[in-house]
């Protein structure tokens, strides 16, 4: 496949940024795209065109949430319930051009080119995204039973991988659906009960003061979630963080 | 050999641990608050280590190359965690873990180590439930389990196919819980390329901040290394992009002792290469061969056919398929060990029998399918065929997966004692950085015990022995001249790099490197390969140093400098690797020298010569690195050439 890519290209955090457009020859179906960028970064330093496009990856197998690219106006591109990574061309039709760019969101600053700096998420999660135990002097695993309905949702949330897709498709920034999928893994467990409100409350406070947007409901992160975490645990979210304010 | 003490603690196996807890000494509450501990390294190992030193009341500094602590490669591990809980009532016992795994790793580990390993493995699990791990449970809201290769009980707890995820957002959590309270000082994007050794003893190190690029130093009263294995020396294999063995090679050019480079793990089940343009393998987890059979044609013919797209998998008869594990193995089938596995399959592939390009072999899923029902099938695999389907393009539900082995994990590491430290005092080592537990060949589940296990539980005792001396040690103010001439190091290294100017990329060499390491230095090695694979990687290691090209500047975000100096490193690990598995004139586990095999095809251990640990250390670039040994006592199993058949 031969491609034409136009690619995000920004020096610095504040330097002015723009697309710059690059083109790929003989791309294998089989190859994932982020292959496809290793073998334009090869072109582009072998062949002294320019420096080689930064992007963030680690895994590349869909669960260090290392990597993401906005691709053609959609979260990790055009195929559902993958990441970046995981995304093959065979997804894309030679001569097709391709446009990418980093994710889009205030707290997510612009580090280089397709890097973005997204430790505005692991400020919420130092927030209350845990329950409070140090290490021992804690009892038998099997001495609380938990029922497997309960214990196969809090898995459905706990799948999330913080890569933010979530908060890069919304039209708010938003970061409920990041936030919902830790509370809600935590409110159908047994552990952390005791201090499930102020869980609630200070990781949403967190998450206003770091600059992320409300949610308005459109169910763009949903769609676009690469775990396919459903906005049913911004429903649960809700629930506590309401329910902590009352009482 | 008087340079290495293990330290193993007086007494009988089963109270070694209990002993040592009981005499060692301890650094009080308001002596901790003095202490810096720096961890390198954010896995499940680095992680439940920062977290449990700093609820303790430790200063801790920990560093991590990825953008957040919860993108460390323990995160992609899938199928499970090993303990001896024994929750199913199968007969399951420490001592029965204990044995597995000193069995499993072809009888090259440490007792005293292991049984440790196999005595707190059941307080992990608790652990983690505390944490709100969401581990996979029956109907009646216990704890479920399944089976993993080398084990005829079923030991293994997990979560979906997330295990690695899920223990390592617990440990993130406990961890990211510290740094809210301001006992954890975390260093994201910063990638370790020194240490400082004051007076014989660790005392910080150098990193640099990959956004900016400056060099910066830090000190601490100890240093933990807990940055994994050396795998992707091959270029091609089951970690992350990133996953490096360079914070353990400057450890070792600073006197830490390097242990077993030649073990190995070459994981049986992984997608097959299907270009050269491939970055990296997927694994398909061990737990697949819970349910899944491998198999290949019986006939040449069928093979062949197969080969060149004229007949299908499915066509192929249930009587002209071999079923080859079930047939060699009748006792563990499909669920011998990973490194019986991985030999299998090569030798059926060299032996013409191979399907889809030739080096692949068929799991299939079928019966389970039939037994179980398409439902229960996806439920326990689910994300996995999912995973298959993505890359390959072809549905494991109707066609059986192919795989082939793969690099995956590196048993041999840092030198340890019992306390985990290194021979540099004050500089420890956990998790797949150090070599302790596995012997020569790892078990399914255990690398995520063992991370745990040294993490929180182990290091956060043993440390304290070597600390209660350092209560009176003020903090460096790092101006001293060690840190500056280690940093001079670092900046002059790195100066140099810049400078080569050449024509190839810095992923170019890498994967020449790779093939050749997997080539001679692979699956099967010979002394041929091996004096080979030395004068060659010397060879590539002036190359490197002449052809590489590394675009941009040293002051700013820049992946190819960051490639590039551990690629270096590479090079010269892999010459360490070939130069162990010389020296090592037996087979065992992930080592297989062909001269040293039964009639049968088994690894042919040679106990009289080489029952020992191999520690080898640097002597200086222009001369060859010493060979230390640390004889392996067993006093507690029969030792016996591993049997899987009956």
């Amino acid at each position: 496949m031969d491609l034409t890519l136009k690619i995000w290209r920004q020096a610095n955090a504040t330097a002015k940024g723009k697309f710059e457009t690059y083109t790929v020859k003989n791309i294998s179906p089989d190859s994932s795209f982020l292959e496809m960028l290793d073998i334009l970064n090869q072109q582009l330093i072998e062949d002294n065109i320019a420096t080689p496009v930064c992007f963030d990856h680690d895994c590349r197998e869909g669960i260090c949430g290392m990597c993401g690219l906005y691709i053609n106006g959609r979260a990790h591109g055009p195929d559902k319930g993958v990441t970046t990574c995981q995304l093959h061309m065979r997804k894309f039709k030679d001569g097709d051009t391709i446009v990418i760019e980093p994710w889009r969101a205030k707290p997510f600053p612009i580090i280089k080119d397709l890097v973005v700096d997204r430790t505005a998420f692991d400020k919420i999660i130092a927030a209350g995204g845990y329950v409070s135990v140090n290490t021992g002097g804690i009892p038998d695993a099997n001495a609380i039973p938990i029922s497997k309905k309960d214990a196969d949702t809090a898995m459905d949330a706990a799948a999330c991988i913080g890569c933010g897709a979530c908060v890069a498709s919304c039209k708010n920034a938003s970061a409920m659906l990041f936030v919902a999928a830790k509370v809600s893994q935590f409110a159908h467990l047994p552990q952390g009960k005791v201090e499930a409100k102020e869980r609630v409350k200070n990781m949403v406070s967190k998450m206003d003061e770091v600059g992320f947007g409300n949610c308005t409901n459109t169910g763009a992160c949903e769609a676009e979630c690469p775990k396919e975490i459903s906005i049913l645990h911004i429903a649960k979210l809700n629930r506590e963080f309401f329910a902590a304010k009352i009482c | 050999m008087a340079k290495l003490n293990s330290k193993i603690p007086e007494g009988p196996l089963s109270r070694k641990w209990s002993n040592y807890k009981a005499e060692q000494r301890l650094v009080n509450p308001a002596n901790k608050r003095k202490i810096d501990v720096i961890v390198v390294g954010t896995g499940l190992a680095g992680a439940s280590a920062s977290a449990s030193l700093a609820e303790m009341g430790f200063n801790v500094k920990t560093f991590c190359y990825q953008d957040s602590p919860r993108r460390a490669h323990s995160i992609a591990a899938q199928g499970g965690i090993n303990a001896a809980k024994n929750y199913q009532n199968d007969g399951d016992s420490v001592y029965r873990l204990f044995y597995d795994t000193i069995k499993g790793g072809d009888y090259r580990a440490r007792e005293a180590n292991v049984y440790r390993l196999a005595e707190v493995s059941g307080l992990i699990i608790d652990q983690c439930v505390a944490q709100g791990v969401p581990f996979a449970r029956e109907y009646g809201g216990l704890l479920d389990n399944r089976s993993f290769g080398g084990a005829q009980v079923s030991r293994t707890f997990y979560a979906r196919g997330q295990t690695g995820q899920q223990l390592l957002l617990g440990a993130y959590s406990a961890l990211m819980r510290q740094v809210n309270k301001g006992t954890v000082k975390l260093f994201s994007r910063h990638e370790m390329l020194n240490l400082v050794v004051v007076d014989g003893k660790a005392r910080g190190i150098i990193a640099r901040d990959m956004v900016t690029g400056k060099i910066e130093r830090h000190f601490g009263h100890a240093v933990v290394i807990a940055t994994g294995g050396y795998g992707n020396a091959f270029f091609l294999s089951t970690n992350a992009m990133g996953s490096n063995g360079s914070a353990a090679w400057q450890v070792y050019k600073k006197g830490a002792f390097f242990s077993n480079p030649a073990y190995v793990q070459i994981h049986p089940t992984c997608i097959p290469v299907h270009g050269d343009f491939q970055s990296k393998l997927t694994l398909m987890s061990e737990s697949l061969r819970n349910d899944g059979r491998i198999w290949v044609p019986k006939k040449k013919e069928d093979a062949e056919a197969i080969r060149a797209g004229k007949l299908k998998p499915t066509q192929i008869a249930e009587e002209d398929r071999d079923y080859y594990l079930e047939r060699r193995y009748p006792a563990f089938g499909n669920l011998v060990p990973r490194d019986v596995a991985s030999r299998a399959a090569k030798e059926r592939c060299d032996a013409g029998y191979g399907v889809g390009s030739g080096l692949a072999v068929y799991l299939d899923f079928a019966d389970a399918i039939n037994r179980l029902g398409r439902k229960v099938v996806e439920e326990r695999y689910g994300n996995l065929f999912q995973m298959y389907e993505k890359i390959v393009d072809d549905n494991p539900y109707e066609t059986p997966m192919m795989i082939y082995p793969a690099i995956h994990y590196t048993m041999g590491g840092i030198w340890v004692d019992y306390e985990l430290m290194t021979t540099i005092p004050g500089l420890y080592a956990i998790g797949e950085a150090n070599f302790s537990d596995h012997g020569a060949n790892r078990l399914g589940a255990s690398a995520l015990m063992q991370g745990l296990a040294d993490g929180y539980f182990v290091l956060p005792y043993t440390i304290q022995n070597y600390l209660a001396d350092d209560i009176l040690t003020p903090r460096m103010t790092t101006n001293e001249k060690e840190f500056v001439d280690a940093e001079e190091e670092v900046t002059s290294r790195i100066d140099r790099m810049m400078q080569i100017n050449g024509k190839l990329s810095v992923d170019h060499f890498h994967k020449k490197f790779g093939l050749q390491l997997w080539d001679l230095v692979g699956m099967a090695r010979t002394k041929e390969s091996l004096e080979k694979a030395l004068v060659s990687f010397k060879e590539m290691r002036k190359a490197f140093w002449t052809d590489i090209k590394i675009p941009g500047s040293k002051d700013e975000f820049n992946p190819e400098l960051e490639k590039a100096a551990r690629v270096a490193d590479f090079i010269e690990i892999g010459e360490l690797m070939a130069r162990d598995a010389l020296m090592r004139e037996e087979s065992c586990g992930g080592h297989f020298r062909e001269e040293h095999q039964t009639e049968e095809g088994e690894a042919q251990r040679n106990d009289e010569k080489y029952m020992f640990v191999s520690a080898w250390e640097y002597k200086g670039e222009s001369q060859e690195p010493e060979l230390h040994k640390e004889e392996l006592i067993y006093e507690n199993i029969k030792v016996a050439q591993r049997n899987y058949k009956k």
